[in-house]
C-alpha cells in the first residue's frame, strides 16, 4: 500500500516534470515552425523558456476592480488541472500513473477545468475586455464539447461492440488500435473522426482560427487583458502543457501503436524507443492541429465558432460515427 | 525590479499613438514583418499594456491624450521600457508650438530612447531597439 503511494507519488512527480519540458518543446517548435511557414527565420527553440522565465521576474499587478484570490488561484489551478490530466493518459509506451481509476469520461470532464479556470479568472479580473473574453471562452467551450463527445463515444462503441471489456479504459484502446477492428467503410469513418478530433484542438487551446476568447486585435487579449508577470506565466505554461495533452488524447486514441512491437530491440532500449516514437507521433499531431490550421486561417467571429462546431463539424463527426456503425452491421449480417 | 539577461532576449512590446498621424505606425508594422523579423530577438507586439515591456510611443501628446498616456505607462509592469518613435515625439514636429500639444512626450513620461525620423525607417526603429538592449545590459551591469 504504502510502496503504490509511494511509486505513483513519483510518477506524478515525473510526469510533472516530463510534461513541463515537452510543453516548452511544443510551443518553441510550433514558434519555428510558425516563422518558417511566413518565411521569416524565427526565434529560438529555447524562446518560450526565456519568456518564462522574464515573465517570472516581472511585476505581477493584481487590478483595484479584481478580485485578488480568485484572480491569483485560477493561473495555478488551470495549471494544475492541466497536468493533471496527463496523469490518465498512456505516455509512450508506459501506462498511465493513475491506471486504477481514470477512464475517457473523466479526461471529458478534466478537459473543461483549465478553460473554466481560465473563465473564472477573466471574469475575477475586472475588465470589460476580460469579461467579454470570457463569455467568448464559455461559449467555445460548450461548441466544441458535443464534436468531441461524438469523437470519444464513437471509439468506445466500436470497442464495446467487439466484445472488449471497459471500452472507455485508455488502456484497453492502446491494447486494441480501433484501426484493426473495423472494415474499410470504418476506416473512412475513424478518419473522420480524427479529423474532427484535429479541428476541435485549436479551439480547446483558443488558437487561431478559434483563438476568438484572446482576440488580440478587439479585445487586447481577451480574458488574459489584465494578467502579467507569474499569473500569465502560468496561463501561457497551462496552453503548453494543454497541447501536450490534446497531442497526446490523440496519439492514445488513433495511434496507440509501440514501436517496439513492430522493430526487435534489447528490452532495456524499449521504453526509449516507445517514448521517442511517441514523441515524433505528438510532435507531427501538433504541427498539424497546431501550428499548420494557425498560419492558413484567419480567426473566426465567435458565432461563426458555434456553427463550425455545432453544425458542420458535428453531421461531419456523426457521419464518421454512422459510418463505423455501418460498417459493423455489415460485418455482422 | 531586477534586470536578467533572459528580460533582454523576450521585449514585448506595446504600441501606444498619442496622436500620430499613423505614418509611424505603417513603419513599426513594417518592421514586425517577415523582412526584419524581431521575433528572431523575441520581440513581438502585445495588445495589452500588462503583457508589455517596452512602451513603444508615437506621435506629440495632445491635450486629450496626457492623461490616458500616464495610465497606460503606470500599467506597464516593471521593469520597463518607453522608446519614443518619430520626431513629433522628440519636438512636436510640425505640431511644434501648438496650443492643443501637452507634450513632447519627454514632458510626459521619461523616455529611454529616441528613434528620430518622419516617419523613421524600419532600419532605425531596429538600431533604436539595438540602443535599449545596450542601455539594458548597462543597467544590467551596473545593478
Amino acid at each position: 500500500m504504502l510502496t503504490d503511494i509511494i511509486l505513483t507519488l513519483a510518477g506524478a512527480f515525473l510526469v510533472v516534470i516530463f510534461s513541463l519540458i515537452v510543453a516548452f518543446f511544443l510551443l518553441g517548435v510550433d514558434r519555428i515552425v510558425t516563422a518558417r511557414m511566413q518565411a521569416r527565420i524565427g526565434p529560438p527553440l529555447t524562446q518560450p523558456f526565456t519568456d518564462m522565465r522574464k515573465l517570472f521576474t516581472k511585476e505581477n499587478v493584481v487590478p483595484a476592480n479584481a478580485i485578488p484570490w480568485l484572480f491569483n488561484l485560477a493561473p495555478v489551478v488551470a495549471l494544475a488541472s492541466a497536468i493533471t490530466i496527463l496523469l490518465y493518459i498512456p505516455i509512450g509506451g508506459f501506462p498511465p500513473v493513475l491506471s486504477g481509476g481514470g477512464d475517457l469520461i473523466l479526461v471529458m470532464y478534466l478537459l473543461t477545468l483549465p478553460a473554466l479556470a481560465l473563465v473564472a479568472g477573466g471574469f475575477s479580473s475586472g475588465s470589460p475586455y476580460a469579461t467579454v473574453g470570457a463569455q467568448r471562452e464559455m461559449v467555445t467551450m460548450i461548441a466544441y464539447e458535443f464534436p468531441l463527445a461524438v469523437v470519444i463515444i464513437a471509439i468506445a462503441w466500436k470497442l464495446a461492440v467487439s466484445g472488449v471489456p471497459l471500452p472507455f479504459m485508455l488502456m484497453s484502446i492502446q491494447a486494441n488500435p480501433v484501426w484493426g477492428l473495423v472494415g474499410p467503410l470504418g476506416i473512412i469513418g475513424i478518419l473522420i473522426l480524427f479529423f474532427v478530433l484535429l479541428i476541435v484542438t485549436p479551439a480547446e487551446l483558443s488558437r487561431i482560427p478559434f483563438d476568438t476568447p484572446e482576440a488580440e486585435t478587439e479585445l487586447a487579449g481577451g480574458v488574459l487583458v489584465e494578467y502579467s508577470g507569474k499569473n500569465l506565466a502560468l496561463f501561457t505554461l497551462t496552453q503548453g502543457v494543454k497541447t501536450v495533452v490534446m497531442a497526446s488524447l490523440m496519439v492514445a486514441l488513433f495511434i496507440p501503436y509501440r514501436l517496439s512491437a513492430l522493430v526487435p530491440a534489447p528490452a532495456i532500449l524499449q521504453p526509449v524507443l516507445d517514448l521517442l516514437f511517441y514523441l515524433i507521433l505528438v510532435v507531427l499531431v501538433a504541427f498539424v492541429a497546431v501550428s499548420l490550421i494557425r498560419v492558413s486561417m484567419a480567426r473566426f467571429r465567435i458565432n461563426q465558432v458555434v456553427s463550425v462546431y455545432w453544425i458542420y463539424l458535428s453531421l461531419i463527426g456523426i457521419a464518421g460515427l454512422l459510418l463505423v456503425m455501418a460498417d459493423h452491421f455489415i460485418g455482422v449480417v | 525590479m531586477k534586470l536578467t539577461k533572459s528580460f533582454n532576449r523576450s521585449l514585448w512590446v506595446f504600441h501606444l499613438n498619442t496622436g500620430s498621424c499613423n505614418g509611424c505606425e505603417i513603419e513599426i508594422v513594417a518592421t514586425i514583418c517577415p523582412r526584419y523579423d524581431p521575433e528572431r530577438f523575441g520581440i513581438k507586439l502585445v495588445g495589452s499594456p500588462k503583457h508589455a515591456d517596452v512602451l513603444l510611443v508615437t506621435g506629440p501628446v495632445t491635450k486629450k491624450m496626457a492623461a490616458k498616456v500616464r495610465r497606460v505607462y503606470e500599467q506597464v509592469p516593471d521593469p520597463k521600457l518607453v522608446m519614443c518613435i518619430g520626431t513629433c515625439g522628440q519636438s512636436g514636429g510640425v505640431f511644434y508650438d501648438s496650443y492643443n500639444l501637452d507634450g513632447p512626450i519627454d514632458q510626459v513620461l521619461p523616455v529611454d530612447v529616441y528613434v528620430p525620423g518622419c516617419p523613421p525607417r524600419p532600419e532605425a526603429i531596429v538600431y533604436g531597439v539595438v540602443k535599449a538592449l545596450e542601455k539594458l545590459e548597462r543597467l544590467e551591469a551596473a545593478q
